[in-house]
Order: structure tokens, then C-alpha cells, then sequence
């Protein structure tokens, strides 16, 4: 029979040791980015590096201080967890710091302190909390509204901040639900909208509603058995209609102009080559140069502290939400790579643990911790790549910042925490 | 299925991240240059490069500052076009032109936007470079001539051209690259080092130091000086006789085997290929496809050599002991042979020929009689005729020299096997190609050839390969050039023949005997060669060819010369005249012979080269 002590400690060590890496390794490349010159003091406190040195020193205390706390607590409190975060986010429209156009800051002292960062465990919480409720049934559409008012309160919060990538994180929620059992309609009707918005820009309005209507009329006469009331594909179709031309009123009306520039250049709306270039260049380009970056790293690259687009300070930004051409630059295809590995194994390590959950709360959480962190991984990387428009996250553990730093380690934390009690439960 | 949708996005996009990586930075990037970063500023410094003296010291190429004005596409920003037009005196058309052409080159890399700026031009232009992002002005040396002889010898620079920067990654575009002469052939010593500054810029172009602390800078280091063998006055000299001729005059050093003159005519004044009007000034000297001024006549023209083959015929023969100097024949006005009783015509006068008679009247019979019997000394033709040829070959004819000069060519001496594959089902004998005898038939060779043939008789039996370079500051000359290269003639056999040699200027009836240069002793050979060319194809005798071959003084040889007039006629007449003022000028520093250097200067030879193109019937050999 093992003590109790034991037990309470049986921590995954497998996830730690990956945290530890992205975190030493971001730590490497921020000092790289944020240095111009000789690096004096590791602990200049005026730059970048030595200000993220202080921020993982507080996270090991963090750590330490919620590894501590007994697991029950964070389910018992997710509500008031959560109100405090929602709370934190509503007191910005009075004492938020404006930093270029987004109000997402409060600032104490010679510190600033973002709490939307901190509102995604917070959700996380009080989302597992409320699908883990003996009375939620997320089958049913009532439950299924509430949950989504859950995310979509700090997420509409966080929108009128003017920080619209933060807010497309909440989406991440989706796979929580779908793990949870909402209808795999909505999986369709999720996929073939996206699909639809996409091509609505690419190829216009008009064909995107024919061809929409085209499929949906083909499955109707060709493919269903049981042929129901034509009404439903008609119906199907006008739906599509009125989403193809919302969706272009929406990238024509309500996006500004650099969010319809970005999704420009990522669509390649523009046709001429030239232009296209120019687009490239002017408008987007953060994208343009860490590409640029990226690629001149080749196989090994160039060598840590020794990128010459990194000392050139080429990517605006770079040590924050472009760190990752750093990585490139730097580290070439091996180190990039390496990175890209370490978050798919962080990830998939997650959803392992969170399928061995016994409870749903602890299950719910872990599925929320991974899904966080995997848009936010899809995002950033994706968008540095050019894969994706441009939409300013961080890189969960890479990137500067002590609020995104100690966000994502508390969202991962009590993660560990909750696996590590799960021998208690029952 | 529900647990897996989450855990198959990620692979999926691990796997998509992965592979836009491959593309970004394995396929599509290419391996890290530091040239091609423009996150490096690349500053270059031309060093000086290595002047040119003569052999007496005397400065025959400097250099002059030039400046370019050089692009790099991709960084061009929006500009004033029309005042960076004005001030580069350009039109717009020639702008975007020339940016057109830039940017097909490389977007990346420095392309030569406007090259050869004028002082005044530049002077205005750079204050004014700040403001346009892209263009950089670039100093150059540009080659600077203090003579305006030996254009064929000095060679030029011009910018190296795409195929020698991709192959040689010294060269960047722009960089100028010697291109004939010793610029080519002592590029290397001549360039010195190309200095590089590295400096690291940021994402505004500016300059925020020097890329790791300058480790990877190279400093540039100035070219060396070099002195080639070339005596400037006799050079200058052999160009003034050469005038209004056509033709080539290469003297050499025996004893060392240094190139003292090495004349082409018609030339070209060096200055016409430096700076903006270079390209324009070679094209018209390319294109002038009647007189060729830019090709080397000295090195390239092959041609018969005539008469003074004979002095080779009679040391194979001496050689291979089938004649001796007691060796007598009758001349009957031509050497009768075969059995169809063909007469080989001979201008010697006829009577009883001697070796030494034999070259001093340079008689056919005498030679044809002496090469037969050195041919008929074996069984075998075919073995016979590759024995003669290697003694031949053993004075650097037949085959190309090694001298350092980068254009030449092998000429031709036959052996067995060439015969062989001439008449395929046919017994060939001496009889048959006893044209060769008399330096006809199919040996060819290049003036340079000639003059190195007569240095090896001059040395009595070795010579140095002929070369150009004397010095090279800082360093040495190739050991090849220091190495004698013995013939298969023993040493003895050399007497009998220079003193025949001689006698073409000493004895009475010797065909150089008006040539004689007071105070010095000559040995030489005069040649006439017979050739022809196709008018409208019809095969047409044009005046033979005067050549000449000397060696002087007799016992100390201090030069041997060869001179080359196209359609000169007989050999004494021009090459004879002009080998006898370079040798006099050569050795006593002036000229006595003043008629004869009258006589050369004044007349000239374009009316006989204007005959085949006259469309008229025309008389030769007058």
C-alpha cells in the first residue's frame, strides 16, 4: 500500500519535462530576438530577456503554489474562479491600459498585466464545471446554449478590446463539446460553413451559393434513402445563400482594412503576381520578412545568437507573437521541427491523460487545456508560416510575456494537479 | 471517433507544419550564402591592380579610378526617376532599361546599373546617393595605358561575363576580369585580393555594425607588379616597320627564352578598350573581319614556313648521318624524281651545292636530295617519317609551346600515320612528300614557333619555352619557364649549319647578302611561301608570303627573331628588311641602316591585300 504522500504527488512527468523544454528553449530564442548586441547582464532588467528570466522565476513559485493547493479546490471554486476573471475583464473598460489599439491591460506598477490570458483557464474551469454537473445533459440543445454563453461572455469581452485573436481562441471550445457528445451535425455544418466562407471570398458570392446549392440537391435526389420533404434542401440552400452574402458583407463592412488585407494576401485575392508581391511586402510585412527569416535557416541554421535577420531586427514583433521565425532563422529545419514535435507531443499527451480521467470534471478540463493550446499552436505557427491570415497570438511557453506565460502554465498546472489526484478520487 | 478527432488534428497539422518547413527551408531554401543575405551589407574595396612594366622598368600599364553606378533590384524603393535620369544623364528609357536588365540577372544580387561614371558625375551623384534606396555607387580601378603599343600582348579587362561568375564565385557582376594578354594570363597576380566588409543592417537599411565583429571581412590585398620580357622600344620599333603590313614579328631571348617583341599587324591602340567606349570599340575592331586587328599574328597566323626548313632538313639529316658537310649534288635548276621524271623547280642558280652552299642559296635540290635519303634511310616510310617528325618536334614545332600567353596554335608536323591516313591504299615514299623538304607541303607552324626554332639553333640544341613574364613582384616566375628543353640533334651537327646560316647574309650569292647589318654577325634564312585562297571558290594564287628567320650575334646569341609579311613576296624583301632593322635596333640601340628603314616605313602593302577584293583579274609576285 502506497502513503497517501506519494500518491497526492504522482505527477506526470512526461508533461513537465516537455513544458520545461518549450520554456527553456523559448527562453533561448526571446534572449536571441530581444538582444542587440553584447548581452551584458542576463538580468537587465530593461530588456526583454532578462524581464522573461524574472517571469519563469515566478512561474516556478506559481507552479509550486498550485501543485500545493488540494485539487478539489479548483472545482469547487471554478465558478468563483471564473466570475473573478469575467470581472477582471469588464473593470478594463474603466482602468485598461491601451496598447497599440487593444485595451487588454491593466497596469501596476512598472508592470503590465493582461487578463485575457488568464480568462482561458478560468473558462476552461468553469466549462468542465458546468458539462461535469450531474444535471447538464450536452445533448440537449437548452444545455448546449448555456455552455456556449460560458465562452461567449469573456469572449465578446475580450472582442470589444479590440484583441479579435484572442477571441478566436474560444473557439477551441468546440472540440470539448464534440468530445463531450454534442451532435456530429454540428461538426458538418461547422466544416462546410468554413468551407463556404472561404470560398465565398475565393471565388466569389455567386458560384459559392450555386455550387453550394449543387451539392446540397445532388445528396437530396441521389444519396439519401428516405427522400423527406423537398422543403429541407431548399431550405439548406437559402440558408447557404444568405451565409455566402454575410459573410462577404462581413469582410467587406465589418473587418478593417488590415484584417482584409491579411486575408487578402492569404487567399491571393489579388491576381497580379506584381501586385500581389508589392501586397506582400507593404501590407504584410511581418509575414513577408519572418518567411524570409524562416527559410534563409535551412537544414541547421544559422546558428543560436547568430541569425542575421534576428540581429537585423527584420521581423517586427519577433519576440512575442513571431518568435517562431526565430526558431527558423536560427535552428533551422532540425530545431523548427523539433518545436513542432514538442507541442504535437505535449498535446497529444494531454488528451491522453484526459481520457484517463475518472472524473468528467478533470476529463472536461483536460480536453479544454488541450484544445487551448492547440489553437493557439495552430495559430501562431501557422501564421508565421503564412499558412494561415495573419492573427496576433503568442506561442503558448515561447513567447515574451508574463501574462501568456503564466496564463498557459496555470492552465496546464492544474491539469497536472487533477491527473495527479485521480488515484484519490472515488 | 469522438476521442480521436482531436488527437488526428493535431498529428494533421503537425504533419502540415513539418512539411511547410521542409518546403521553406529545405526545398525552396537554398544552403545560407552570406552574399545573398540582405540582412548584409556587402561593401567592397578593389584593390589596386599590379601595374605592367617592360623589361627595362618602364611603367606600360597603371590604372585610373572609375566609378559604377550598381543596383540591387529588390531593395529599389520608389524614386524621383526623372532627377536620378538627369543626374546620370540617362533617358527613362535607358532607366528602365537597364533596371530591366538588373533584375533578370538577380533581384538579389548587384548588377551594373550605369558603369564608368565621368569624375564631374560622380562627384555630383554622390552626395546625393543617400536618397535612392537600391543604388550604390562602386569604385573601380580601370586600367590606365602609359603606351600605346603592344595591345596584343598587354590584352584588356572588361566586366567578367555571366558564365565566368557562375563558374568562379571570386567574381561578382561588375568585377572586371582580364580578358586577353597577360591580363588574362596573370589574372591572378594581377587582381590581388577583392577586400569585403560585412556589415549587418537593420529592417530601415540602415547600418548597425560590422556582421560578427568582421571574422568573416577579408582585407583586401593590392595586385602584384609584374615585368614582362617585352622591350618597349623594340616593340614599338617592330609596330612602326609593321606599319601599313600585314603579319607578325616575334622575337625571343635565346638564352632565357624571353619574349622581346611580339608585333602583330594590324594592330590597335590599347586605350580603345578602357572605359565607356569599350564594348563599342571592341565591336568595331571584331567586326573588321578584312585586316583582324584583334587577332594575334605572331601566335595565331599558321602558315607554311618555307625556306627556313631547310636548316631543320639538313640537321635530321646531319642527325641521322645520311648526309655529312662534304655531302655534294648538282643543282640543274631543280631536283628531278619519281618515275614520271616530276622536276621540283629550284632558284639557286644551279651548279655544284655543298651543305653550306645549299642553305646560303637556299637550294631545293640540295634539301630534296637530303630529306629523301633521311626518309630512305629506313625500310620503312612510315617509320622513317615519325623518326624525322620527332626530331622536329624536339625544336617545339608541331604541337603548341607552353608559353604563357592564353591563345596559340599547334601547327602541324606530320608523321607516319598521318600519311598513312592520307593515302589509306597507297605505298607512299620520301618521294612523295617531298614537298616538306622545303618547308611546304603540309607542315605548318606559327611565327612564334619559328622564332623558338631558331633560338634552339641559336643555343646549338635546347631551348627555354617561350614566355612573356620576367617578374613577378613578391614572387617567382613558373619553374617551367626555367627549364631547357634539349633537341634530338646532337650539339656537333649545329656548327656546319649556322655557318651556312651565315653565309645567307656573308657569302656572295647568299639570298640575305644585302641585309648584312655592319658590326653585327647574322646567321638567318630567308623563306617564300606560296599560298592560295578561294575567290567566288575558285582556287587563286595570291603574292607569296616573305619570311624570315635570324639568330644574332653568331656566338653569343642575344636574339632570335621571325617575321611574318602576308603577301610580302620573296622573303628577303620585307621580312628579311624588318628582321635585319629590329635585330640592329635590338642590339646597338639605334639604326644605321637609314634607306632600309625608309624604304620598309614608307611602303606599303595595302594595295596588294585590297587585290583579291577587287573583283578584277590580278597579277602577283610583283
Amino acid at each position: 500500500m502506497q502513503s497517501s504522500r506519494t500518491r497526492n504527488f504522482k505527477l506526470d512527468w512526461i508533461s513537465i519535462i516537455l513544458f520545461l523544454l518549450l520554456v527553456g528553449f523559448g527562453y533561448l530564442n526571446i534572449l536571441s530576438a530581444s538582444a542587440s548586441g553584447e548581452v551584458t547582464s542576463y538580468f537587465d532588467m530593461g530588456q526583454p530577456y532578462g524581464k522573461q528570466l524574472v517571469f519563469i522565476g515566478c512561474t516556478i513559485i506559481l507552479i509550486v503554489l498550485i501543485l500545493a493547493i488540494e485539487a478539489k479546490f479548483y472545482e469547487r471554486f471554478a465558478s468563483l474562479i471564473y466570475l473573478i476573471s469575467i470581472i477582471s475583464l469588464i473593470g478594463l473598460f474603466i482602468f485598461g491600459k491601451n496598447v497599440n489599439g487593444a485595451t487588454s491591460w491593466y497596469a501596476i506598477g512598472g508592470m503590465t498585466l493582461q487578463p485575457s490570458e488568464f480568462a482561458k483557464f478560468a473558462t476552461a474551469l468553469a466549462v468542465a464545471k458546468y458539462i461535469s454537473d450531474l444535471q447538464t445533459n450536452i445533448r440537449l440543445l437548452k444545455y448546449q446554449l448555456k455552455t456556449i454563453l460560458i465562452i461567449l461572455v469573456p469572449a465578446f469581452l475580450i472582442l470589444l478590446q479590440n484583441d479579435a485573436g484572442s477571441t478566436i481562441v474560444y473557439g477551441a471550445f468546440f472540440f470539448v463539446f464534440f468530445r463531450e457528445g454534442i451532435p456530429k451535425i454540428y461538426l458538418i455544418i461547422g466544416f462546410a460553413l468554413t468551407l463556404l466562407a472561404v470560398s465565398a471570398l475565393k471565388f466569389g458570392v455567386l458560384p459559392s451559393a450555386l455550387a453550394a446549392a449543387f451539392i446540397v440537391f445532388m445528396y437530396y435526389f441521389f444519396m439519401q434513402k428516405k427522400r423527406k420533404s423537398i422543403l429541407n434542401p431548399i431550405f439548406v440552400t437559402l440558408v447557404s445563400i444568405v451565409f455566402v452574402f454575410a459573410i462577404k458583407f462581413f469582410y467587406q463592412n465589418i473587418l478593417q482594412q488590415h484584417q482584409q488585407d491579411r486575408i487578402s494576401v492569404w487567399l491571393r485575392l489579388e491576381n497580379d503576381p506584381e501586385k500581389l508581391e508589392a501586397m506582400k511586402r507593404d501590407i504584410t510585412y511581418n509575414l513577408h520578412e519572418s518567411e524570409k527569416a524562416i527559410s534563409s535557416g535551412g537544414v541547421t541554421g544559422k546558428g543560436f545568437m547568430e541569425g542575421t535577420r534576428t540581429i537585423g531586427k527584420f521581423v517586427p514583433e519577433q519576440h512575442t507573437d513571431y518568435i517562431f521565425s526565430t526558431v527558423g532563422e536560427e535552428w533551422g529545419f532540425l530545431g523548427s521541427s523539433l518545436v513542432v514535435v514538442l507541442f504535437v507531443f505535449l498535446i497529444v499527451r494531454i488528451l491522453h491523460l484526459a481520457e484517463l480521467q475518472k472524473s468528467q470534471f478533470s476529463r472536461v478540463y483536460g480536453y479544454g487545456v488541450a484544445s487551448i493550446l492547440f489553437v493557439h499552436f495552430l495559430i501562431n505557427i501557422g501564421m508565421v508560416m503564412g499558412l494561415i491570415p495573419t492573427i496576433g497570438i503568442p506561442l503558448p511557453f515561447f513567447s515574451y510575456g508574463g501574462s501568456s506565460l503564466w496564463g498557459f502554465t496555470i492552465l496546464l498546472f492544474i491539469f497536472i494537479k487533477l491527473d495527479a489526484n485521480r488515484i484519490n478520487e472515488w | 471517433m469522438r476521442k480521436l478527432l482531436l488527437f488526428l488534428t493535431v498529428l494533421f497539422v503537425g504533419l502540415i507544419f513539418v512539411g511547410r518547413l521542409f518546403y521553406l527551408q529545405v526545398y525552396a531554401g537554398v544552403s545560407y550564402d552570406i552574399n545573398e543575405d540582405n540582412a548584409i551589407r556587402k561593401v567592397y574595396n578593389y584593390p589596386k591592380r599590379g601595374y605592367v612594366y617592360d623589361r627595362n622598368g618602364e611603367l606600360l600599364v597603371a590604372n585610373q579610378p572609375s566609378y559604377d553606378v550598381m543596383v540591387i533590384p529588390r531593395e529599389v524603393e520608389p524614386l524621383d526617376t526623372m532627377e536620378f535620369c538627369s543626374l546620370l544623364k540617362i533617358s527613362k528609357q535607358d532607366f528602365i532599361k537597364s533596371y530591366k536588365r538588373a533584375n533578370n540577372y538577380s533581384p538579389r544580387l548587384p548588377s551594373v546599373f550605369l558603369a564608368h561614371l565621368s569624375k564631374e558625375d560622380y562627384a555630383v551623384l554622390s552626395e546625393k546617393m543617400r536618397k535612392f534606396h537600391g543604388f550604390y555607387i562602386q569604385k573601380r580601378s580601370l586600367r590606365d595605358y602609359q603606351t600605346s603599343i603592344g595591345a596584343n600582348v598587354l590584352g584588356f579587362i572588361a566586366e567578367a561575363n555571366r558564365k565566368t561568375i557562375e563558374k568562379d564565385p571570386f567574381y561578382k557582376m561588375g568585377d572586371l576580369i582580364g580578358k586577353q594578354g597577360v591580363e588574362l594570363s596573370y589574372e591572378t597576380e594581377l587582381r590581388g585580393v577583392k577586400g569585403v566588409k560585412y556589415i549587418q543592417k537593420d529592417r530601415f537599411n540602415r547600418d548597425i555594425g560590422p556582421y560578427k565583429n568582421g571574422n568573416h571581412d577579408i582585407q583586401a590585398e593590392p595586385g602584384k607588379d609584374i615585368t614582362i620580357s617585352i622591350d618597349a622600344e623594340l616593340q614599338a620599333y617592330g609596330e612602326r616597320l609593321m606599319q601599313n603590313k600585314r603579319g607578325g614579328i616575334v622575337a625571343i631571348e635565346p638564352k632565357t627564352g624571353e619574349i622581346l617583341s611580339l608585333v602583330s599587324a594590324p594592330t590597335y591602340n590599347p586605350n580603345l578598350l578602357v572605359g565607356r567606349e569599350r564594348s563599342k570599340n571592341y565591336t568595331k575592331l571584331y567586326n573588321d573581319t578584312i585586316s583582324r586587328p584583334l587577332i594575334d599574328r605572331g601566335l595565331l597566323r599558321m602558315h607554311e614556313p618555307g625556306s627556313p626548313f631547310k636548316a631543320l632538313i639538313a640537321l635530321t639529316a646531319l642527325q641521322e648521318g645520311v648526309i655529312d658537310e662534304q655531302t655534294k649534288i648538282t643543282c640543274k635548276h631543280g631536283y628531278v624524281y619519281g618515275r614520271n621524271n616530276r622536276k621540283m623547280g629550284c632558284h639557286c642558280g644551279g651548279g655544284i651545292r655543298y651543305l653550306n652552299n645549299g642553305i646560303s642559296k637556299s637550294c631545293n635540290a640540295y634539301f630534296a636530295n637530303a630529306f629523301r635519303k633521311t626518309i630512305e634511310k629506313y625500310d620503312d616510310a612510315g617509320e622513317a617519317m615519325d623518326i624525322w617528325s620527332d626530331h622536329i618536334k624536339s625544336f617545339g614545332l608541331g604541337n603548341f609551346l607552353g608559353y604563357d600567353l592564353p591563345i596559340g596554335k599547334k601547327g602541324n608536323i606530320p608523321n607516319g600515320a598521318y600519311y598513312d591516313k592520307w593515302y589509306p591504299d597507297f605505298r607512299w615514299g620520301a618521294t612523295t612528300i617531298i614537298s616538306n623538304a622545303i618547308g611546304q607541303g603540309e607542315v605548318l607552324v606559327t611565327p612564334i614557333q619559328l622564332a623558338n626554332m631558331m633560338a634552339a639553333i641559336a643555343n646549338r640544341g635546347y631551348y627555354y619555352t617561350p614566355h612573356i613574364i620576367k617578374n613577378i613582384k613578391g614572387s617567382s616566375i613558373p619553374d617551367k619557364f626555367k627549364e631547357q628543353h634539349h633537341t634530338s640533334i646532337d650539339k656537333e651537327h649545329f656548327g656546319p649549319v649556322i655557318q651556312g646560316l651565315f653565309d645567307v647574309f656573308e657569302s656572295r650569292g647568299g639570298t640575305a647578302n644585302f641585309l648584312k647589318v655592319p658590326g653585327i654577325e647574322i646567321c638567318g634564312k630567308t623563306g617564300t611561301a606560296e599560298n592560295f585562297i578561294k575567290i567566288d571558290s575558285v582556287r587563286t594564287q595570291l603574292t607569296d608570303h616573305s619570311i624570315f628567320v635570324a639568330f644574332a650575334p653568331k656566338d653569343d646569341p642575344k636574339i632570335a627573331i621571325a617575321v611574318f609579311v602576308e603577301n610580302g613576296y620573296y622573303g628577303a624583301r620585307w621580312a628579311g628588311r624588318i628582321s635585319s632593322l629590329m635585330i640592329e635596333q635590338y642590339i646597338k640601340g639605334e639604326v644605321t641602316l637609314k634607306y632600309m628603314e625608309k624604304m620598309v616605313l614608307e611602303k606599303s602593302l595595302e594595295e596588294e591585300y585590297l587585290k583579291p577584293y577587287s573583283g578584277q583579274p590580278f597579277k602577283i609576285n610583283q
